[in-house]
């Protein structure tokens, strides 16, 4: 026994407090997730109705947008990573980090130069330790996030594209190109929800758009509607799209919190039973303590009594 | 016809309807069953529509489209506020305290 019962007794209570505050931050993703999950489900209406309309202008019409224009070549390219504000989730954070960095090495081996994009403190955190440059950055709102800041993140991914897309001509004719630096493509770097049990970081490509036609038939009975754009299918697609990459972006948040509230509950779960655990351990090692002590308190008295009465034998 | 008003993170309102008439860039539109199909950016500004039911209410959009196909109408914003869920006290305190920036400055997503 190299520590005493009263240590033992101090570890026991510094493990309760952690587990007490394991099982609170458990019980407390657990009941955000199915806020994070309602707020995915009340979102997917408008994501639904935008895919429709855009997939009706790209089926109807025969307009090119910048936006869903291949560049001819693509010589740098952008990745928005999306982690978490706060630790304590397990993996998730790195998750995402290591996927983000695997995509990264991808597009470098492919010739073009990365720019980061992070939303969440954990991802800013990294890689300002490891002194690689940020563009543009978003925190404070990983675990519940708003619309607004998903159209503030598609509106500077989309400016960079944009000036991506025509910034040589617009040097060449003279006018001022902002400053963010131009990128051919915008990749997005995620966790998906899949299950309470299982989250995967997922690399998709937000820019420039693959849009789907039309996914949907008509039923049998009825033709496509043909529809009327106005004012024109080009101006239609012009507001349309930024639309449809915020909502993608949204999405992708969306999906993000989920994952890491699912993420944390887990990590805290086995984080309480880990506590409970090492309790249980620590109460054993304790009890074995305070057992030895009194063996050894009882033969101290009883080897102080065989000796006085040694003694008392020895001097009669 | 079937109208729903979705808003970027929900669904505001959905059902049965028999006029709608908003504003698009292009001008007024007022959209009655069977209307031809049709695709349009909405200006700010906002929705009215008279139920099936003979009820009727507005909303307050930030523009957004309208799709009407199939007697099917939505309209897609990023945010509005719908006549009987909004608390006129409530906004006018919101307002009060964002009362620095000019009033119609309110469309803060930056279409690029």
């Amino acid at each position: 026994m190299a520590l005493s019962l009263r240590e033992y007794r101090a570890r026991i209570r510094s493990v309760e407090s952690t587990k007490k505050i394991t099982r609170a931050m458990e019980l407390i993703a657990a009941s955000r997730i199915k806020k994070a999950q309602l707020r995915a489900q009340s979102a997917a209406p408008y994501a639904r109705e935008l895919t429709r309309a855009v997939s009706a202008v790209a089926t109807y019409s025969n307009v090119d947008h910048p936006l869903t224009t291949e560049p001819e070549e693509s010589n740098r390219a952008a990745i928005l990573v999306v982690t978490s504000d706060r630790g304590l989730a397990g993996a998730y954070s790195s998750g995402a980090l290591k996927e983000a960095e695997r995509l990264s090495e991808k597009l470098k081996g492919e010739g073009k130069e990365v720019d980061i994009y992070v939303s969440g403190r954990k991802g800013i955190a990294y890689f300002t330790f490891r002194r690689r440059d940020i563009v543009d950055s978003w925190a404070g709102h990983s675990d519940q996030p708003t619309y607004d800041v998903a159209s503030e993140i598609g509106a500077a991914l989309i400016a960079a594209f944009v000036a991506g897309s025509d910034a040589g001509e617009r040097i060449e004719e003279g006018e001022d190109v902002p400053d963010v630096p131009a990128v051919d493509e915008v990749h997005v770097v995620y966790t998906r929800f899949r299950t309470m049990l299982v989250q995967e970081p997922c690399a998709v490509r937000l820019l420039p758009l693959e849009v789907i036609e039309s996914e949907e038939t008509p039923p049998p009975d009825q033709v496509l509607p043909l529809f009327e754009f106005e004012p024109s299918p080009e101006e239609v697609l012009d507001a349309l799209l930024p639309k449809y990459v915020q909502s993608r972006v949204f999405f992708a948040l969306l999906q993000a919190a989920a994952s890491e509230l699912a993420a944390r509950q887990k990590a805290m779960k086995s984080a309480t039973d880990n506590a409970e655990e090492l309790i249980k351990k620590y109460t054993r090692i304790a009890n074995q303590a305070r057992q030895a002590g009194i063996t050894q308190e009882i033969s101290e008295i009883v080897g102080g009594v065989n000796a006085l009465a040694d003694a008392n034998a020895a001097s009669e | 016809m079937n109208v729903s008003l979705v808003a970027a993170d929900r669904l505001l309102w959905s059902g049965e309807a028999t006029v709608v008439n908003t504003r698009t860039l292009a001008g007024e539109i007022g959209i009655m069953a069977n209307h031809t199909p049709i695709l349009s950016v909405l200006e700010p500004g906002q929705v009215d529509v008279r139920t099936a039911d003979d009820g009727h209410w507005v909303a307050a959009i930030d523009g957004g489209f309208i799709s009407v196909a199939n007697n099917e109408v939505s309209i897609l914003c990023d945010r509005a506020e719908i006549s009987h869920e909004s608390d006129f006290e409530e906004a006018k305190r919101k307002l009060d305290a964002n009362a620095p920036a000019p009033a119609g400055s309110a469309d803060t997503d930056g279409d690029a």
